[in-house]
């Protein structure tokens, strides 16, 4: 399990070494796009920019949908999905600390309770 | 204050919160229903730490916790699991030990790349405010932590107390 996130980190970080990548990155975070307007914005052959968004893809940096003829390529929210459902998984797991942590303060709230009753008396 | 006095434990659950306040920071919070005395109490002996650190719920074992707490002093907990074939440790030194308001630790089992935790306690009239906040030498030292599961390597602990959220139906309104 955590070979692979693992792996999938890497992938990421391979997809993004290229700078033709990033560069269809960032043209997807203003709009999407099809692989044709893209191979035009990057003057490269429809197959040279169907490879790197395949690597894109593959990565979860980038989603396609075929609508017709034509494939639309949009930015993938992989990455940042990623994190948000580990951060709920991290708040569960603390969560279950804590709600163990609220029986301990209410138990010494009730020891001291006593001990002060003791004293008193 | 007489109108308080019917104990609903689970019922009156605060809320836990995790947000990453930056690329290098993770931030738990968490208010405690009771004063900073009792709580930094709960975190700072070791025979009540343990008691909560490891909650049943985890199907984890404590094999081991030594705990001195104090300026300069060690923590080494070692924790087994039925999933993980080795036990697992966790290390460092207490940096800060500051008595009702503030302790800071360092995570050492990670190498250079461990965070440092600083944990604050607030108290609000009756209440604390607890404010656990872990440093990360850099955005990919967090990323990392992210990526491989967890910051403690305990993905297969994720999962299981998921399945026990779900199958207990004790996660209010979780996910």
């Amino acid at each position: 399990m955590v070979q692979y996130s693992r792996t999938q980190f890497d992938t990421s970080f391979a997809a993004l070494s290229d700078v033709t990548r990033r560069g269809v990155l960032e043209q997807l975070a203003r709009a999407d796009a099809s692989i044709t307007d893209l191979a035009g914005k990057f003057h490269m052959t429809l197959t040279g920019m169907k490879k790197h968004v395949g690597v894109l893809e593959q990565a979860g940096l980038v989603i396609t949908e075929k609508v017709g003829r034509v494939r639309t390529c949009k930015l993938g929210a992989g990455r940042l999905e990623e994190e948000a459902a580990w951060i709920e998984r991290y708040r569960r797991l603390w969560e279950a600390r804590f709600d163990e942590l609220d029986n301990i303060v209410e138990e010494l709230k009730r020891k001291e309770k006593v001990d002060g009753r003791k004293k008193k008396t | 204050m007489d109108a308080k006095r019917k104990r609903e434990p689970t019922t009156m659950k605060n809320r836990t919160t995790v947000q990453r306040k930056s690329e290098r920071e993770l931030v738990v919070t968490r208010t405690f229903n009771g004063p900073a005395r009792i709580v930094f109490e709960a975190w700072s002996k070791p025979e009540l730490f343990t008691r909560w650190w490891v909650p049943k719920s985890f199907g984890l074992s404590l094999l081991s916790c030594e705990m001195d707490v104090r300026v300069g002093g060690t923590y080494r907990l070692v924790f087994s699991h039925p999933a993980s074939p080795e036990p697992m440790a966790f290390f460092g030194r207490y940096n800060e030990v500051t008595p009702h308001s503030r302790l800071v630790w360092t995570n050492d089992e990670g190498g250079e790349d461990g965070a440092v935790t600083t944990v604050t306690f607030e108290q609000r009239g009756a209440e604390t405010l607890v404010v656990m906040h872990d440093l990360h030498p850099s955005k990919e030292a967090l990323d990392a932590a992210i990526a491989s599961g967890s910051t403690s390597g305990f993905s297969e602990t994720f999962e299981q107390l998921d399945e026990l959220l779900v199958t207990t139906g004790a996660s209010v309104g979780g996910s």
